[in-house]
């Protein structure tokens, strides 16, 4: 029972990193209907911002006192933001253009988008893993069995804070509003006064700075990242906000965690399961698209004709 | 084929008939016939993306069905020896089946989910392959495959006989798939691809032409299995990544999705590149003094520009099939069209 509750936690954590990511998947499918192939990738940028922000900042340890905790605040939002601008440059490069093109063309572009980005990082910081700092101490809190690290209990917090965060603004502002409409009916959205072009660049925005958040958390989590590092959790990330129902927010949480807890409780149980997770993470996502391609939490919608 | 073309391609067919001997460079041959299973890999791919419309990120894990059967089939391995040509029937038969069995589930998605699912799968097969050590050998993967032999005389080491076996399966190729691209199922494909609802309407049935697209383009795929892993003379996991789907894909948006010869030139274009251009230019640079270069690195952002530089500029490709392109295009007028009756609309009558 314990090694189950334990698996849970590890579970927990491993999906905050994915809902993060999963939400930015999960808001730009909903405003302009495209699978965004280099989302993964925009994450792994995040964490290879962090790096280069941490070194810029002079720190290869672990930090303390308030200046520790700005240390920390200022990397994670300055990779948000560095992000949030590269997520803006791709849909206004690659994406604007072919908004009215045929469904594939967008798609095959973003797979293009992606691998470019890949090369850009192999380029920038070789092919080979990187250590990332261990910026923030890790000590380990024992309850009821149970070992819960800080780390852990950061990933959970950070990530349903941002997205407690995110629902407020999509639900509460102006321009949240404005989202929504877009996403129901661009053109009568237009038609409205919205101005679709900005709604669509601040959803690039907020994902992709969404993603750049789990960037850096995956780093610290993690201690260590690779170019190709985005690929893999792009996949189970998109996977988690088609359980959850894409297009839909708090789906997007429910689903990162539970891919988390599918794979940590796999990867435990499963017969040599770690070399199977890739496997179990997909046949989820093959057995949710057909039995309930709308996800847990979405609305079965008719084919926009 | 009016005069002039007729006359040009007899003589491209006589010109690679005789290559091999007039080039005795063991290399060049090798190269051609590496560039010909990727010429076999786009023209299956072009059946399901090209002509059915239905976008297959996975497609390596055919190929890699494919090399895997032979490698299982024919070699120590299980000490089966299943003769090559018998196994250039079998293995796009078990390909086919793998299309079929990933096609049934999957094809009643939307066209975006598809590409997902497929990305899935070409994911899932090669993990498999690299798990199932006992099978496989894990990571090392199946070497020592049995040599192909012709009337009681083996292949051997040359690249030439490989060369003449893919110069006949890409003919094979060419003439299957611009049979089918004027049936009835190559229009029923047609109509899918530029609207599936309607096509439905006008009484085609969706799902089986979707899986006859999946399972003739994994054949293709199965085919191109075979000769590359016995002329490799071996298979490994690592050689069926999602790079190569990628690879297959960039060659088709190069040369022109729908266009059989458009995909070849596709296909021999990025193979070029890649065994040649790349390599040669490196050299060429470390030869110029510049010791730390290495343009084999950049390969990938290569196939990252092509995609989205043609899509963005050219979605029909170099040599375009004229649906295609006007596909493409009336996506791209109709929309002045809805502007400018954006902007005659001068808001309700007062």
């Amino acid at each position: 029972m314990d090694v189950f509750l334990q698996q849970v936690v590890n579970g927990l954590s491993l999906g905050g990193i994915y809902a993060l990511i999963a939400l930015g998947y999960t808001m730009v499918y909903g405003i302009i209907e495209l699978i965004n192939f280099a989302h993964g990738d925009v994450y792994t940028l995040g964490t290879f911002f962090s790096l280069a922000i941490l070194a810029g900042l002079g720190v290869n340890g672990v930090v303390h006192g308030p200046a520790g905790v700005a240390i920390v605040l200022v990397t994670l939002l300055a990779a948000m933001l560095l992000c949030g601008i590269t997520g803006v440059l791709i849909e206004r490069l690659a994406y604007r253009r072919l908004r009215n093109a045929p469904r594939l063309a967008p798609l095959i572009t973003a797979i293009g988008v992606s691998f470019i980005l890949e090369n850009v990082m192999q380029l920038w910081r070789g092919p080979s893993p990187i250590a990332f700092p261990e910026v923030i101490a890790n000590p380990s809190f024992a309850l009821g069995g149970v070992d819960i690290t800080a780390k852990q209990i950061a990933v959970i917090v950070l990530a349903v804070g941002l997205m407690a965060a995110l629902q407020t603004f999509i639900y509460r502002t102006k321009l949240g509003k404005a989202m929504r409409a877009t996403a129901q009916d661009r053109d009568a959205a237009q038609l409205m006064g919205i101005d679709v072009n900005t709604t669509i660049a601040a959803t690039f925005l907020i994902g992709s700075a969404l993603a750049g958040a789990a960037g850096f958390v995956s780093g610290v989590y993690y201690g260590t990242t690779w170019f190709f590092n985005g690929f893999e959790a792009g996949l189970k990330a998109f996977t988690a906000a088609v359980l959850g129902g894409i297009g839909n927010v708090a789906g997007a949480m429910l689903g990162g965690f539970s891919i988390g807890l599918i794979e940590a409780i796999a990867t435990q149980y499963i017969p040599g399961g770690a070399q199977w997770t890739n496997v179990v993470v997909f046949s989820v996502l093959v057995l949710v698209l057909i039995f309930r391609p709308s996800g847990l939490l979405g609305e079965s919608l008719p084919e926009k004709v | 084929m009016p005069g002039a073309r007729r006359i040009g391609f007899f003589v491209l067919v006589a010109a690679l008939l005789v290559f091999p001997f007039a080039d005795r460079n063991n290399s060049h041959v090798d190269f051609l016939a590496n560039a010909g299973a990727f010429i076999l890999l786009a023209l299956g791919l072009n059946i399901v993306v090209g002509f059915a419309g239905l976008l297959d990120l996975g497609y390596a894990a055919f190929f890699a069905i494919g090399s895997y059967s032979y490698a299982m089939l024919a070699s120590q391995q299980f000490g089966l020896h299943v003769p090559f040509w018998l196994m250039l029937l079998v293995a796009p038969v078990i390909a086919a089946i793998f299309g079929v069995l990933l096609g049934a589930p999957t094809l009643r998605l939307r066209g975006d989910y598809l590409a997902i699912v497929t990305l899935g799968f070409g994911e899932i097969v090669p993990q498999t392959f690299l798990n199932l050590a006992q099978f496989t050998n894990g990571p090392n993967g199946i070497s020592s495959l049995d040599q192909p032999s012709l009337f009681g005389r083996p292949f051997g080491f040359s690249a030439t006989p490989y060369y003449y076996v893919l110069l006949g399966l890409i003919a094979l190729g060419i003439l299957i798939a611009r049979n089918l691209q004027n049936s009835r199922l190559g229009r029923a494909w047609m109509a899918i691809r530029e609207d599936e609802l309607a096509a439905r309407h006008m009484g085609i049935n969706t799902t089986t032409t979707k899986l006859a697209a999946f399972a003739l383009g994994a054949s293709f795929s199965g085919l191109a299995g075979v000769a590359y892993a016995a002329k490799l003379d071996l298979v490994s996991p690592d050689q069926f990544q999602f790079n190569v789907s990628v690879l297959v894909l960039s060659m088709l948006v190069l040369g022109g999705m729908g266009n059989i010869w458009g995909v070849i030139v596709g296909s021999f274009i990025l193979s070029f590149v890649n065994s040649f251009l790349l390599p040669q230019s490196t050299t060429l640079a470390h030869a110029a003094g510049f010791a730390n270069v290495d343009f084999t690195n950049y390969r990938f952002m290569l196939y990252g520009v092509i995609l989205v530089a043609m899509m963005l500029f050219r979605p029909e490709g170099l040599i375009p099939s004229r649906q295609r392109a006007a596909e493409f295009h009336e996506a791209l007028t109709d929309a002045p069209v809805a502007a400018q009756e954006q902007a005659e609309y001068e808001g309700p009558p007062r």
